[in-house]
């Protein structure tokens, strides 16, 4: 047994000696690095090593929560009664509990021994390189940051019923910040890349394509109000998919707050449209064997054939909505309890690529920045007007550059109207994990000048 | 009681300096935590939490090392200090010795959220939801959240720098949900300082009439025009305009590398002259307020426009040093996992000579935009959107029908320009400020403030 998860059991055990009917314990122990770098020269560089433990108990049908940093036989005991008595506070929930069942899905290759034999200097050199290659671009005026981050980190979760799990997981991943123009007609651009260890990040590519993506904006003038088809490229779609994805938590739709609810079953999207949860890609940032509970984690098909199959469930909403966890309960870390949430999301890839969505638009909007979707979006209705700034769509090719304007809909219209998905998907670790690719909307309401 | 001793922390800068470097910093932190919701007519999610921790940054030149790590043992401490100072390649340097410190005490805690029963939390809670349900038949959902924190801060840097804050924040939030029909709409409102219990023995039902008021009124909401308008903006939360379109682009790490539109501006006419505005991290109790700043630098209030022109921009120690001024208080962190950089603490407009009422009344035809959902910037182009939350057409120079989708979006060098008239009644409101992954309360306010144009981006 390690010694987090000597931690993990002894923190479970202090909760229930302090007469908790059940405990579970999550214990984290991480170790980050961040390089900046600016300039030709490294602006700060941070090394981090953080640990803790965060118990939940439950008192009858109470439950509470406590988290701590001190991991000391004091410590512990401490982050026990504090769960136990945060309990006595709750009013009795009939469905709150530990899962029925637990257990772990084999997710290979979540942590790389690669980024182990990476020196710091190799790292800031790859930081450096970025840099270089976004400058490389004629016309980038400014690279504002780039910022090289890596973690590697155990989790460990225990409870009374007997489970105990472990593993390990690596992340590499860089972005930066190019500028291209000047003073009023600055336009920024971003490039990021992601993996499990630096080998998976290409310098060029990032460097390259946040100069690529400030470049093409350059000039950026407001257009003028029309509805028009639009296309989402895949930063763009990604935001939109990991809001969507909010919206699928039970928790969300049993308390009234999704515009999804008592839609299970109904067409809510257009029949090109696929979208899963899956916590067992290799690929995926928010991979693991099991989730925040101790469920095994699994693919889950959210939305197929434009229909909408399933929400996301943790052990209390399915026990509240009669029917199977999806392992689901998602952890931000050990200071937060678990909460029901998106692991993956994955859009299934179409077959155009950018350029053929681009002609088959003909005339309309090609957005690649969204700005405000936090406060522009009605989560329970759906409707949204956020900002955006992208490229014109002309007799099936890229025109000028469109700055200050809104794009408006709501969120069931504009899945309906996605007629076709791009084929060039990827990763984008903006709202939570997701996987993408471009997505054509049949109309959407743009408001400019 | 300090968080860690002043000789200790004295070994640790000299450790931090063993292979030099020009500035060395600890930075030491314990934090107690205390939260609960009723939602769903249930009173869950109680939460407690507690953690401590310590940061070592060195710096050489245009460069930042830094280390933390979790708890406050002397062992880990030498370890990190030890492991920064590797960074470096120079001559050892002695820091300026240390000093003891106690927290400064400019905001005064009359009742500890800590000494109250969490029971009478449950109450207040419940009270809360009972006051919004009682709005109207049509609310169909509530929830309403309360938390609690105190952070205890301590700081030493090898300029011979030593000082120690203790902050106790309380923040009360409803959510209420409005259903008719079909049509679904939510309202909220908060009440939070940099204040103890105290701040929420005052009527705090009156957070929940708030929001359930504005849910209900959006139910008979039209969709919101779209084009280039005069837009009125309440006061309060309103302020987030202000925070978004200019303080940011005030901050002296965007200004420092061009990142903004304000750079090069100072001393500049970026305004009418009507227009005053300040950042004032020391306003008593107010939620951005602390007794000093992450960096051990006492707040301040730091007049940003006066009468229409940049006077100054917002520094931390860093940036301040690269410009060869004073820092102006606002090197801020979420936590001891973070490096400070410059952050707003409560940003405002001044009060202005007009009514509300005058600056409607100039309007033909335009938006009253009472609230905001949030708001984003990018400095560097200055470009801005707003979610406006609660909102109401102008016609005739009279408020008339409740919009709702209304969005604002505009630069904001061009929108500080429009400001053509500014009322009387300032309010700061609760806001949380994200910026390089890194969280703070922040206070937003303003008087009414009237726009000459701004683009409406609307629904309807």
């Amino acid at each position: 047994m390690s010694a987090l998860e000597a931690v993990a059991s002894r923190a479970v055990e202090a909760a229930l000696a302090d007469g908790a009917d059940d405990a579970e314990a999550f214990g984290e122990e991480q170790t980050s690095r961040q390089i900046r770098v600016y300039g030709g020269q490294v602006e700060s560089l941070s090394d981090a090593g953080s640990r803790g433990v965060g118990v939940r108990a439950f008192v009858g049908q109470r439950c509470g929560y406590a988290y701590g940093t001190d991991l000391s036989e004091q410590g512990l005991v401490s982050v026990g009664s504090a769960a136990r008595e945060a309990a006595a506070v709750a009013d009795p929930d009939e469905h709150a509990g530990l899962p029925e069942e637990f257990g772990t899905t084999p997710v290979e290759g979540l942590a790389s021994p690669a980024l182990g034999r990476w020196p710091t200097e190799r790292k800031v050199r790859l930081a450096l390189e970025i840099e270089r290659a976004a400058r490389a671009h004629t016309g980038v005026t400014q690279v504002e940051a780039v910022v090289y981050s890596d973690a590697e980190g155990s989790v460990v979760l225990a409870n009374s019923r007997g489970f105990s799990g472990a593993y390990s997981a690596t992340s590499s991943w860089a972005y930066a910040s190019a500028f291209a123009g000047r003073d009023a007609d600055l336009m920024t651009g971003l490039g990021i890349g992601m993996g499990r260890d630096p080998e998976a990040l290409d310098a060029e590519a990032i460097g390259g394509e946040a100069a690529e993506r400030a470049l093409a904006l350059v000039g950026a003038r407001q257009p003028p109000s029309r509805r028009c088809p639009v296309v989402l490229d895949a930063f763009v779609s990604a935001s939109f998919v990991g809001f969507i994805g909010a919206m699928l938590s039970a928790d969300a739709v049993q308390r009234g707050r999704s515009l999804f609810a008592g839609r299970e079953g109904e067409e809510v999207a257009h029949p090109a449209l696929a979208l899963a949860d899956d916590a067992t890609d290799p690929e995926g940032a928010a991979s693991a064997p099991f989730d925040g509970e101790g469920s095994p984690t699994r693919r889950t098909g959210l939305i197929e054939d434009g229909r909408l199959v399933t929400f996301l469930f943790d052990a209390r909403t399915a026990r509240r909505g009669g029917r199977d966890s999806t392992a689901s309960a998602s952890r931000g870390s050990y200071r937060s309890p678990p909460s029901v949430g998106t692991s993956n999301l994955v859009v299934s890839p179409g077959e155009d690529n950018l350029e053929a969505l681009v002609r088959r638009t003909g005339a309309g909007l090609l957005v690649t920045e969204v700005a405000g979707l936090h406060s522009g979006v009605n989560p329970v209705s759906g409707t949204f007007s956020v900002g955006a700034s992208g490229r014109l769509i002309e007799d099936g090719r890229l025109g000028p550059p469109v700055r200050e304007l809104t794009i408006a809909s709501d969120l069931v219209s504009m899945l309906r109207g996605v007629v076709a998905v791009g084929s060039e998907d990827r990763w984008v670790p903006v709202a939570g994990s997701v996987k993408s690719p471009p997505l054509l909307v049949a109309e959407m309401s743009i408001s400019g000048a | 009681m300090s968080l860690i001793a002043p000789e200790l922390a004295g070994r640790v800068l000299e450790q931090a300096l063993a292979r030099g470097g020009d500035l060395a910093e600890v930075y030491a932190e314990e934090r107690e935590g205390f939260s609960l919701t009723l939602d769903d007519g249930r009173v869950e999610s109680p939460q407690t939490g507690r953690e401590a921790g310590v940061s070592v940054r060195v710096v050489s030149g245009d460069s930042t090392y830094f280390g933390y790590v979790d708890g406050l043992a002397e062992a880990g401490l030498m370890r990190v200090a030890d492991s920064v100072a590797q960074a470096t390649h120079g001559e050892a340097r002695r820091p300026v010795a240390t000093t003891a410190v106690s927290p400064r005490d400019v905001h005064r805690i009359a009742r500890p959220p800590g000494d109250i029963d969490a029971a009478v939390k449950a109450d207040l809670l419940r009270l809360c939801e009972e006051r919004a349900r009682s709005a109207g038949a049509e609310v169909a959902q509530v929830r309403v959240g309360y938390g609690e924190s105190v952070r205890r801060v301590q700081v030493h840097n090898s300029d011979g720098v030593s000082g120690a804050d203790e902050r106790t924040r309380i923040r009360l939030s409803v959510q209420a949900v409005a259903r008719r029909g079909d049509r679904v709409e939510t309202g909220s409102d908060t009440r939070g300082g940099h204040a103890g219990w105290e701040l929420l023995e005052d009527e705090p039902g009156a957070v929940a009439d708030a929001a359930a008021r504005r849910a209900l009124t959006l139910l008979d909401a039209v969709g919101a025009p779209t084009g280039r308008l005069p837009v009125v903006v309440g006061n309060g939360f309103g302020g987030v305009l202000l925070h978004e379109a200019v303080g940011h682009g005030l901050e002296a790490d965007a200004v420092q590398k061009a990142a903004s539109v304000y750079a090069g501006k100072l001393g500049e006419q970026v305004a009418e002259p009507l227009v005053t505005a300040y950042d004032d991290g020391e306003r008593p109790n107010e939620w951005g307020s602390d007794g000093m700043d992450d960096e051990g630098t006492p707040t301040r209030r730091t007049t940003v426009i006066a009468d229409g022109r940049l006077t100054s921009y917002l520094y931390d120690l860093l940036r301040a040093r690269k410009d060869g001024v004073a820092s102006t208080g606002n090197g801020r962190r979420s936590s001891f996992r973070h490096l400070p950089i410059p952050r707003m603490t409560n940003t405002f407009f001044a009060p202005g000579d007009a009514t509300p009422e005058e600056l409607i009344a100039g309007v033909d035809r335009g938006l009253y935009a009472v609230s905001f959902g949030g708001g984003q910037v990018e400095p560097a182009t200055g470009d801005f959107v707003f979610g406006v939350s609660e909102g109401y057409l102008i016609e005739g120079g009279r408020v008339t029908a409740p919009v709702r989708g209304a969005t604002l979006i505009g630069n904001g060098l061009q929108a500080l320009a429009a400001v053509d008239g500014i009322a009387g009644d300032l309010a700061i409101a609760t806001g949380y400020c994200g910026k390089d992954g890194q969280s703070v309360p922040a206070g937003v306010g303003q008087p009414h403030v009237r726009i000459r144009e701004l683009t409406v981006g609307g629904t309807a």
